[in-house]
């Protein structure tokens, strides 16, 4: 006979199975990026997987001579999250240097799953922005299906900038915001499906709409750190677009672009590096929301949901300090 | 419908023997009864090798306040005074009784009809509970008599009564409901009157809608009202209940009278009827025999003081590939070494458990998801404190109030890593209380 | 130049402001220390592992300063020289000691026992003792989780895979008896070491009366008093079914260890014939 100490049963939870869910979750942003992005989205999206899972299976065969963890599904999330914030077209070995920096520098060197204090994709991703500006910043255009030569443009990959970057651009050169807004042409319809440049997973609004839904529905995520995220980068947006609407996008604009969808379901959401209260998990969402807009807007990048996200990753053991849970009977 | 709001789990009911009735479990083997079966100071036998006893006769005697006895649960001889083994396998001091025949000592009456009117005082009554050995039949075997004496400077304002069940398997409460209702609401009353308190609240989970319906129809006792409760475990637990209930909360480290209220379970206001009505000690309880492999799950009147084995037996025998054997629910009973231990006043169930599901799994790596801190009922940061009895941070568990943990197992239900967080958090409960005891003395 | 010049005057008054800042920083929070607690310091082991009942070296150090020698800590795991160092240097009296050892008390484990339940859960001694009695049903036998282990700071003792017992390596041991206190059970204790006579003890700790003992375990002690007997000092006693053997008065003769049916009493002589079950 078995003794061991009570419950003795175990709820259908495992760590296994919030993984792989997660990596279904991620299924539609990765099918429609295949689709505008075509084949070089998906070798991004391999290669990034095969490294990261490569990375963790060496290091804890040979450095930390541990028992293989692949199995959590963790490393493949991990890849899959770093390709998508990665442009279609970067050359495959930066990829693999990305996959290494999130994998050994920001997971296995804290001690593998659940210490590391930062998002490792996101540290992958920012490792390689930092080192290969130029590279980082060349994004494909989507393939337009109705041009007769698509095919071509699919191999040809034509690049261009992203609505943010464009916009950023402008406005250096005294171009307002509505005239940017005029010539880039970009529709609400076409910035839901993702017909748009930018990161490869981070396009379509609506796929990953559809994947946050089914986290939500899995529970695999809370409500609390998505909506504080874009509430906040909502709000935040349209107080500084009434004050000067020439100068500053409007709020609706702001959270359908960029990587602030992904960011706000997939990344900050990760489990190991987000709050552990309802409350706490707002504070850290709102937080990621108003550094989104302030580094967009009055800092030296585009973008700036990764920072936004790693910055309250640090802030992390502090809110869960902070923001305890509400005692029994106190 | 009313719950407790923080925390919470939700697991398969799997109330296998809902529907079986209760049926006397014949047992003329040697019954072996442990001297002390409650919470507090331990009882001394009276009794002594070759004593002729009687069915209801007390066996140990105890002077303390917080102690109970306990009784003959049919007439005989002491075969010995010797020592058998606990829930744990600790050898522990036990009266062996030989049965013959069914002489009852002479002040317990046997008619089975329903007697309704209270002769006795409030502290009346309190003696005879005493008396007659009652304690909290929920499991934790607190001595009622305790319970019913309020402390001076609080105050009883309702009696809660716990018909919850919200354990998995667990249904002997739910069969006595349907079985008793009439005894368990003249028990209520004795209870009510002893109390001193006008407001009663019987608490049954929604999955019972027989019970609440039965209950529901007594109307003819005054001030008892019935409260249907969402499903959801710990809902079972006093504090939790008091909080379903009343929509108070016991304050940290205060027992439920600190919140005006007290808690029996409708096992123990049965076996109040009986003590007060027909002066009959406890000395026997309905136990309920269950689990995925178990061939004709049952429900039986055991008298204590019968093997655990002979219950099994009655069921078909031990299932072949059957892992663990649990006296009490799956989420707080305590796993039995083998079948040769004896039945207590505590054990409500005997859930068989096949291989399969008997074995822990291999824990992994804490990932913070926080779902044991949204599961806790009580508010706490299981993870938090798993971390610092680890790393032997007692400090830091007494901080984060490791004392306040009610051991539901919520944390460990509910955890994705398989990781043994009641477990440690127990561990640091009781060193942290070892440690506040030795502050207090040498202060 | 000048934005060069700038740069270097601010950044050196920066740094100028800090310094005046921090000296008074430091000038305000300073400890005053007795030199004495370095010097004693020294020559403690400085392994911090808590034996004396301090939080570690230094905290002893402080403590034996502070009373001025005028205290009955003691380190046990310093040697005999060592300890004489750090009384010289505070002017107290040194008495010497016996050097001792941990014995573990227990060889039921897994060769001379039948495990009759299997305990899965938290790798804790302490917390297995508050469930069960144990995987072969002894309540005061050896629960094999290894909470000595963890609680030695000088890694001299491990779980034996074979028995399932705890084993003491005598080569590093330094007696501190943080085991002996980790232990739930009470099962290790420490005896005089005698490296050359070895030691002669009961590797039982049961109190349970003889059946039951003996229905546990092969090598129980079952109380039967053949020991104390044959015992030419009278160092042997028997209480609760437990026979015990006074190592301040035992004159390793090694009679006992013959004489008991149960094979249960321990010889670490490498002459007397160990115990095989």
């Amino acid at each position: 006979m078995v003794v061991s100490g009570s419950p003795h049963i175990h709820g259908p939870e495992s760590v296994a199975k919030i993984m792989w869910g997660v990596v279904i979750a991620l299924l539609p942003a990765l099918a429609v990026s295949v689709y505008y992005f075509g084949l070089p989205a998906l070798r991004t999206v391999l290669v990034s997987t095969a490294a990261c899972v490569a990375c963790e299976w060496l290091i804890q065969r040979f450095m930390l001579k541990k028992p293989c963890s692949l199995q959590d599904g963790s490393a493949v999330i991990t890849g899959l999250l770093l390709a998508f914030n990665l442009p279609a077209t970067l050359p495959w070995w930066l990829t693999v240097l990305g996959a290494m920096a999130a994998i050994g520098l920001a997971k296995m060197a804290y001690g593998g799953l659940g210490n590391n204090p930062f998002n490792p994709a996101l540290v992958g991703r920012v490792f390689l922005l930092i080192s290969f500006p130029v590279a980082m910043t060349t994004w494909p255009q989507p393939i337009d299906y109705a041009h007769p030569d698509f095919a071509l443009s699919a191999t040809d990959a034509l690049t261009g900038p992203t609505p943010l970057g464009l916009i950023k651009e402008n406005l250096q050169q005294g171009v307002s915001v509505d005239e940017s807004l005029r010539t880039l042409g970009v529709t609400p319809l076409e910035l839901l499906t993702g017909h748009r440049a930018g990161s490869l997973g981070e396009v379509s609004v609506l796929a990953i709409l559809l994947g946050g839904l089914f986290l939500l529905w899995r529970r695999i995520i809370t409500w609390h750190i998505p909506v504080a995220f874009l509430g906040s980068a909502f709000v935040f947006a349209a107080i500084l677009h009434a004050a000067d609407p020439q100068a500053f996008l409007p709020p609706g604009f702001s959270i359908l672009t960029g990587g602030i969808m992904l960011g706000a379901f997939f990344m900050a959401t990760d489990m190991v590096t987000s709050p552990m209260t309802p409350w706490g998990k707002i504070v850290f969402g709102l937080g990621c929301g108003l550094l989104t807009i302030l580094i967009r807007n009055f800092g030296a990048y585009p973008e700036g949901v990764s920072f936004a996200i790693l910055i309250m990753n640090a802030f992390v053991p502090l809110i869960n300090r902070g923001f305890k849970p509400q005692r029994y009977g106190c | 419908m009313k719950t407790f709001h923080k925390g919470g789990v939700h697991p398969n009911d799997n109330k296998l023997n809902a529907d079986a009735p209760a049926q006397v479990l014949p047992f003329d083997g040697t019954y072996c009864i442990l001297v002390s079966q409650h919470l507090g100071a331990p009882s001394t036998p009276i009794v002594k090798k070759g004593d002729k006893v009687k069915r209801g006769q007390p066996l140990t005697e105890n002077t303390a306040f917080l102690s109970s006895v306990v009784h003959a649960p049919v007439s005989g001889t002491v075969q010995n005074v010797a020592e058998a083994p606990d829930a744990g396998n600790f050898a522990r001091p036990a009266i062996f009784i030989q049965p013959d025949g069914d002489e009852a000592a002479d002040f317990i009456s046997d008619d089975p009809t329903l007697d309704r009117e209270i002769r006795l005082s409030p502290a009346e009554i309190i003696e005879r509970v005493k008396a007659m050995g009652i304690v909290g039949l929920g499991g934790a075997c607190f001595p009622t008599h305790v319970k019913l004496s309020i402390p001076k400077d609080c105050k009883a304002e309702y009696l809660l009564v716990n018909g919850v069940e919200c354990e998995p398997y667990l249904i002997d409460d739910y069969r006595l409901m349907l079985d008793k209702p009439d005894e368990i609401l003249v028990g209520v009353s004795i209870l009510m009157k002893a109390l001193s308190v006008d407001k009663a609240i019987i608490g049954i989970e929604a999955n019972k809608p027989k019970a609440i319906a039965l209950l529901k129809g007594k109307a003819a006792y005054d001030g008892i009202s019935v409260e249907v409760l969402k499903m959801k475990y710990p809902q079972g637990a006093e504090k939790q209940l008091v909080k379903a209930l009343t929509g108070r909360e016991v304050p940290s480290g205060k027992l439920p009278i600190n919140a005006g209220c007290v808690i029996q379970n409708v096992g123990t206001c049965f076996a109040v009827y009986e003590a007060v009505q027909k002066h009959k000690p406890l000395t026997e309880r309905l136990v309920t025999v269950t689990g995925p492999l178990v061939k004709e799950p049952r429900n039986f009147w055991v008298k204590i003081g019968t093997p655990v084995s002979a219950l099994v037996e009655a069921c078909g025998g031990l299932p072949e590939n059957t892992g663990k054997i649990i006296a009490g629910g799956p989420m707080m009973g305590k796993a039995l070494p083998h079948l040769d231990v004896p039945v207590t006043k505590g054990l409500s169930a005997l859930l068989l458990l096949p291989d399969e599901q008997a074995h822990r799994r291999t824990p992994a790596h804490c990932i913070r998801c926080g779902k044991c801190v949204a599961a806790c009922p009580m508010g706490l940061e299981p993870y938090l404190l798993h971390a610092a009895v680890l790393n032997k941070r007692m400090d830091l568990c007494e901080r984060h109030h490791i004392t306040d943990c009610i051991e539901c197992g919520c944390c460990q239900y509910t955890c994705p890593s398989f990781r043994p967080l009641l477990d440690t958090l127990r561990l640091g409960k009781n060193t942290v209380n070892q440690i506040i005891r030795n502050r207090n003395t040498t202060k | 130049m000048t934005t060069f010049l700038y740069a270097v005057l601010l950044l050196a008054a920066t740094g100028l402001i800090a310094a005046v800042v921090l000296y008074f920083i430091a000038m305000k929070f300073k400890v005053e220390e007795d030199p004495r607690i370095d010097l004693v310091a020294e020559r403690l082991p400085g392994a911090n592992c808590g034996a004396c009942g301090k939080a570690g070296c230094r905290d002893l150090a402080k403590a034996l300063v502070e009373s001025d020698g005028q205290t009955e800590l003691h380190c046990p795991v310093c040697s005999n020289e060592e300890w004489a160092a750090v009384a010289e240097l505070m002017g107290m009296h040194a008495d010497t000691c016996e050097v001792k050892i941990p014995v573990v008390r227990c060889q039921g484990g897994h060769l001379n026992s039948i495990r009759q339940t299997t305990y899965e859960g938290l790798e804790s001694c302490a917390f297995a003792h508050s469930l069960h009695a144990g995987e072969n049903g002894c309540s005061y036998g050896c629960l094999g989780l290894g909470d000595c282990t963890r609680a030695c700071a000088f890694n001299c003792l491990s779980m034996d895979p074979k028995t399932g017992l705890a084993t003491v390596n005598e080569a590093i041991c330094t007696a501190c008896g943080n085991c002996a206190k980790a232990c739930p059970r009470g099962i290790i204790e420490l005896r005089y070491k005698h490296a050359q006579e070895g030691r002669i003890y009961v590797g039982c700790h049961t109190e349970d009366k003889g059946a039951l003992a003996m229905k546990h375990c092969l090598s129980a002690c079952i109380g039967c008093g053949k020991c104390a007997k044959s015992c030419p000092v009278g160092a042997i006693k028997v209480e609760n079914n437990l026979a015990y053997i006074d190592f301040t008065r035992c004159t390793h003769c090694g009679t006992c260890v013959e004489v008991c049916p149960r094979k249960s009493i321990v010889s670490t002589h490498p002459a007397v014939s160990a115990p095989s079950n």
